[in-house]
């Protein structure tokens, strides 16, 4: 059975969703054949390492240059939007964000939405929202509209459904849509498309994100596969689309290369299917596009972590999701095992700052910080060294100010004492091997469990004699002094 | 790659990419500090021994401060800064003492002594020239047999076949998997085999493995699994903790297959058996 996360409801509990996520043998191979496939296509999507490290390295500086002036270019760019007949509107929390859509929507009386794929929109859990309010939110990602008939959330922000294969969603098309079972992928694809064509056509409001938001010419930048982004954003009489304010670059030519690093990064493709260069509603001698456009600029903690130098990184990230590609844990345990809107490494990195870091207290021990997810990300975001960094607000002392939301929440007095013991024994040499000859020369009484550590390994035995004590004798018997 | 992609190279855009340099590498020196690490020091001392006999053979001296303990790590990657800042202190002042080039038999410890005490020690400008100074002659063990000492290996067992796992953080940091490739390779004798998924974790990761045990476990299953399947009779690695993890994971399983620490199988190699001086 795949895990099944009821749309709102999320528990704190990252370890009990781990276990059953690994307990689950077609998931578990769901996931392990889905990454190696991705890995694989990254791979050879740069062919050349100078070329990928060369390209990876612009990419870094580009998105830092942008970030360091991000104020300047956000005004620029709703003072280019609005020119261009691009309506801006700016949400502190995903409440306002919500509200503001809703709104817009409102004042069309509409009442049917198609959605193309939003991150940001998972993140203010619009449909939800909207739902609540009599409005249909449809996606027409196919893997959003899939993980959507489901009640469930995505597990990959580039895949949705990608913890499901085919037999898996023949079954829910046949059980939700009363459609013949067919494990053709092909067939699959044609029933939702059948579905979804016929909302495009009705829908009052279309709604998108935006991959990359150009300052200079007032343009919102969408890449996609699918034809979905392009049929939201153009046949519904109103578009809005949304996004978190991380996303503004200075200029098109910036865009080039970041562009060429996200899909390379995410799918291994020189380029997507299509990519939508949005610059304005419908003009008056245009035969179509929505009559009018709109932006919400989604904030939800961005400016918090801008504010630290060192987790302003995170706002690098384009969104490609090969950090989680990569990842030897979110590869076992899957996406929804994080019970939060972003998974994976980048999703352990940007969470903190959504939703506060004792929502999320287990994710930053989740990795054994073997560095794949750096090594990989196009943006450069030294993602180890951000979960290392979490790791130590996660440990700090709950009374004392805090430079991330919701830091401390792992605070155990008795773990900095274990720490502080370790310390001691650590810088006294003759602590250390007065501890060295105990543990060798009473290595028979080695407990036989050793907490979690015994759960998968037999206990650990110290050898019978010391490297100290086998070097000094060695070194004496070479007749060199052991310093 | 169409024209249209050209614009996306960093020339076009006249930015030049940085690529990090390859090491520069000293002559042999006379002398080194064999930095054990605590990980060998309990559980591998052998390892450690064959360490200091390898590079004896090579015409190196070896010195052990009895003073050293552990270069910090499990509290660094554990979130204890100042916990983690005073062991990795108290190393420093061992180490700088005789300021000799500092060997370690461990890549993940020697990634700690060249990449993340500039992190510790990043707010004391006068303590970070000495901490950039000890980052330059740290080695890694193969690294040193390989690019310093120019060492040449005649091997003297039969016929084998291994497989070799290299740390992550070794890899990432260390380049230890191209050293320790090499090194093999020397070997007429010993053929290394790919295994599946080679470059993937084995989920030690320190605390990782006792904080989240059910992953970590998966992953170092999934490890023995792909060790085993390779076709290989043994493991070689040159990191403690991943020795350890694997070794330990594949007795709780009852596996007879083992891995070994590579100074130990190099040394034995070039012996034909390994020397009788430990009790």
């Amino acid at each position: 059975m795949s895990q099944r996360i009821p749309v709102t409801e999320l528990t704190p509990d990252f370890r009990g969703r781990a276990e059953e996520a690994l307990a689950d043998g077609q998931l578990r191979n769901n996931f392990r054949v889905a990454m190696d496939s991705l890995m694989t296509k990254r791979a050879n999507a740069f062919p050349d390492a100078d070329e990928r490290e060369g390209l990876r390295e612009l990419g870094n500086r580009l998105k830092a240059g942008a970030l360091s002036r991000l104020p300047d270019l956000l005004e620029q760019l709703e003072q280019k939007l609005t020119e261009n007949g691009i309506k801006v509107h700016w949400a502190e929390t995903v409440e306002e964000a919500n509200d503001l859509v809703h709104g817009i929507i409102e004042a069309r009386k509409g009442s049917q939405v198609v959605k193309g794929k939003s991150m940001v929109s998972e993140e203010m859990e619009m449909n939800d929202y909207l739902a609540e309010r009599g409005i249909e939110c449809l996606e027409s990602d196919m893997g959003e509209y899939i993980v959507q008939l489901d009640n469930e959330k995505p597990s990959h922000i580039i895949m949705p459904a990608i913890h499901k294969n085919a037999r898996q969603v023949s079954k829910l098309f046949h059980d939700k849509l009363g459609e013949p079972e067919t494990e053709d992928v092909n067939q699959l694809i044609q029933i939702g498309r059948r579905t979804l064509r016929r909302k495009f056509m009705d829908a009052d409001v279309g709604v998108s994100g935006v991959n990359f938001a150009i300052a200079e010419t007032g343009t919102l930048l969408l890449v996609e596969n699918e034809g979905n982004g392009r049929m939201s954003t153009t046949a519904p009489p109103v578009h809005i689309a949304v996004t978190g304010i991380e996303k503004v670059v200075p200029n098109l030519r910036d865009v080039v290369p970041l562009v060429s690093l996200l899909t390379r990064s995410a799918l291994g493709q020189p380029i997507t299917t299509y990519v939508n260069l949005i610059s304005g509603p419908r003009k008056p001698d245009e035969l179509d596009g929505p009559e009018e456009v709109h932006l919400v600029l989604l904030d939800n903690g961005r400016t918090g972590a801008f504010a630290d130098a060192q987790m302003r990184q995170t706002l690098n990230c384009i969104r490609c999701g090969a950090c989680m590609n990569h990842c030897p844990v979110y590869t076992r345990v899957g996406g929804h095992t994080y019970g939060e809107v972003y998974p994976g490494p980048i999703g352990k990195i940007i969470t903190p700052h959504m939703a506060g870091l004792d929502k999320v207290p287990d994710h930053p021990s989740a990795s054994s910080l073997c560095g794949a997810c750096g090594e990989v990300c196009p943006v450069k975001i030294p993602i180890p060294e951000l979960l290392q960094r979490l790791r130590q607000e996660n440990v700090k002392d709950p009374e004392q100010p805090q430079q991330v939301k919701g830091g401390g929440a792992k605070y155990s007095r008795m773990e900095r004492w274990i720490w502080r013991g370790w310390q001691m024994l650590n810088t006294r040499p003759a602590l250390y091997r007065s501890f060295l000859w105990a543990a060798t020369r009473f290595r028979a009484l080695a407990p036989k469990k050793a907490g979690p550590w015994t759960e998968n390994h037999s206990a650990p035995v110290p050898a019978r004699r010391s490297l100290h004590d086998l070097a000094a004798q060695h070194l004496d018997q070479k007749g060199g002094r052991p310093s | 790659m169409s024209d249209l992609f050209y614009d996306a190279a960093p020339n076009a855009t006249r930015v030049a990419p940085e690529r990090e340099p390859e090491r520069y590498y000293p002559e042999k020196p006379e002398a080194v500090t064999l930095f054990g690490t605590c990980v060998v020091d309990l559980f591998f001392p052998e390892a450690g021994l064959d360490a200091i006999r390898l590079l004896e053979r090579e015409g190196v001296r070896v010195h052990f401060p009895q003073e050293q303990s552990c270069c910090g790590q499990p509290a660094w990657t554990s979130g204890y800064r100042d916990e983690a800042k005073a062991v990795a202190r108290a190393q420093l002042e061992i180490l700088d003492r005789s300021g000799l080039p500092v060997v370690v038999p461990s890549g993940s410890c020697a990634g700690m002594f060249r990449h993340h005490y500039r992190a510790l020690f990043a707010d004391e400008p006068d303590t970070l020239k000495r901490v950039e100074a000890l980052a330059e002659r740290t080695f890694e063990l193969t690294e040193f047999l390989l690019k310093v000492c120019k060492v040449q290996l005649s091997d003297r067992g039969a016929p084998s076949k291994i497989a070799l796992h290299t740390s992550c953080s070794a890899r990432r940091e260390m380049n230890t998997h191209l050293h320790a490739r090499e090194l093999l390779q020397q070997l007429e004798g010993v053929e290394r085999v790919d295994h599946d998924h080679e470059s993937e974790c084995c989920g030690f990761g320190g605390t990782f493995s006792v904080r989240m045990p059910e992953v970590s476990g998966a992953m170092v299953k999934d490890k023995t699994r792909s060790l085993m399947d390779s076709g290989a009779v043994e493991m070689v690695t040159a990191d403690g903790g991943c020795l350890m993890n694997i070794n330990g994971s594949l007795e709780k399983q009852k596996e007879r297959f083992r891995g070994r620490h590579l100074a130990s199988f190099l040394w034995e190699r070039i012996n034909g058996a390994s020397e009788g001086e430990v009790a």
